[in-house]
């Protein structure tokens, strides 16, 4: 039995072997998402949330940041819709992720599509796309982004009803800042991004903005913020593009460093 | 009722983001410029949501020493820039911030 396992798994891992370790190659995000499920739970009844409606957003909207930026909202009493369109634009970035994994993904049924799409969160999308960069084999990859997605919503549901619970029986716990975990685990995901200029340049730019325009209403500042950095990072991606190819073009009337490479290879074919 | 409509809509808005891409299965094409400004959509969302967080927790820029989130995300971003591993960031983050925390209060 065990000896026919290992053959397939030699040859390709089976179903459930994917399956598994995309469970557990999403560990470190569940560490991340254990407090901050947690955290939403407790914080959703003070901000106007009832349990039920927490418990619902978990279950169908499923989608962290976006479920504690509403409870921001709810809690200065804003209406729905601005809610809903907060909603919209915070997610927008999970239709890059899509348009990265769609090629992978198109050859598929319309339930499966639908089924991955829907747990297309920040935490399994870093997994699965690490997991179809790695390997060639991809086949069955697809039940490696299950195994990733009923981790991470089973671990979402559980420390959703977990922290409502603590947070009746502990009101103060609100106040222990286990909200800092969503920070921490966004944070481990924007580190391996930064591998250019561009791109950290828009990473501090949208930071910067983030915090100046804090103020706005309806995390209007967030929306301005990201629109900036993304518009400063493509535009210095553009420049830093155009001086290469300047620089390769005419090397001659360029930075100093080209000349000194001109004059080394010069000094090399005088020597012989 | 308004909670219901609330939830369903963002349910709604959230799914949708997340499947007219696989829906449409690559029938969809965008032009190059749009793929690369989209390459700096999740870092910067995610930077844009989580610095509010961390240097203004509570409502002001605080770099003080009594501020856990600033110092802690410090020593999180170090280690990940270090060890480039997010298991390790994730936990040596909410561990210092729990003694940072502490030796503040």
């Amino acid at each position: 039995m065990s000896n026919s396992l290992d053959q397939l798994s030699a040859t390709s891992p089976s179903n459930s072997a994917e399956f598994i370790q995309g469970a557990k190659a999403t560990i470190p995000m569940i560490v991340g998402a254990i407090p901050f499920g947690i955290i939403f739970g407790t914080l959703a009844e003070s901000s106007g949330l009832s349990i039920w409606g927490a418990m619902a957003m978990s279950l169908f909207v499923y989608a962290g940041s976006s479920q504690f930026i509403a409870l921001g909202l709810l809690a200065t009493g804003v209406g729905p819709i601005i809610i809903i369109a907060t909603t919209f634009v915070v997610n927008l970035r999970h239709l890059l992720y899509a348009t990265a994994l769609v090629d992978k993904v198109s050859h598929l049924s319309h339930g499966w599509r639908a089924l991955l799409a829907f747990g297309l969160t920040d935490e399994s999308f870093a997994v699965v796309n690490g997991r179809y960069l790695g390997h060639t084999d991809t086949n069955r990859a697809h039940w490696f982004f299950l195994g990733s997605i009923v981790a991470m919503y089973s671990n979402w549901q559980l420390c959703t009803w977990l922290g409502i619970g603590l947070g009746e029986l502990f009101p103060d716990m609100t106040n222990w800042g286990l909200d800092f975990a969503m920070s921490v685990t966004f944070l481990g995901i924007v580190i391996p991004y930064l591998r250019n200029k561009p791109m950290w340049l828009a990473v501090i730019s949208a930071a910067t903005f983030a915090i100046i325009l804090r103020e706005l209403p309806n995390q209007l500042g967030l929306v301005v913020a990201a629109l900036s950095g993304i518009c400063i990072g493509y535009a210095s991606q553009q420049v830093q593009l155009r001086i290469q190819l300047a620089k390769a073009a005419n090397p001659a009337t360029t930075s100093s460093g080209v000349k000194t490479t001109n004059t080394s290879t010069k000094a090399r074919s005088t020597k012989p | 009722m308004n909670e219901t409509m609330m939830i369903a809509g963002m349910a709604l808005v959230t799914f949708s983001v997340r499947y007219v891409m696989f829906a449409m299965a690559g029938r969809i094409r965008f032009p190059l410029w749009f793929k690369q400004a989209l390459g700096y959509v999740p870092p910067v969302v995610l930077s844009a949501i989580i610095a509010p967080l961390i240097l203004m927790p509570e409502g002001d820029l605080d770099l003080s020493l009594a501020n856990p989130y600033f110092w802690a995300g410090l020593v999180a971003a170090g280690v990940g820039f270090w060890r480039q591993h997010l298991l390790t960031t994730i936990v040596v983050g909410l561990v210092s911030f729990i003694l940072i925390k502490w030796m503040v209060s």
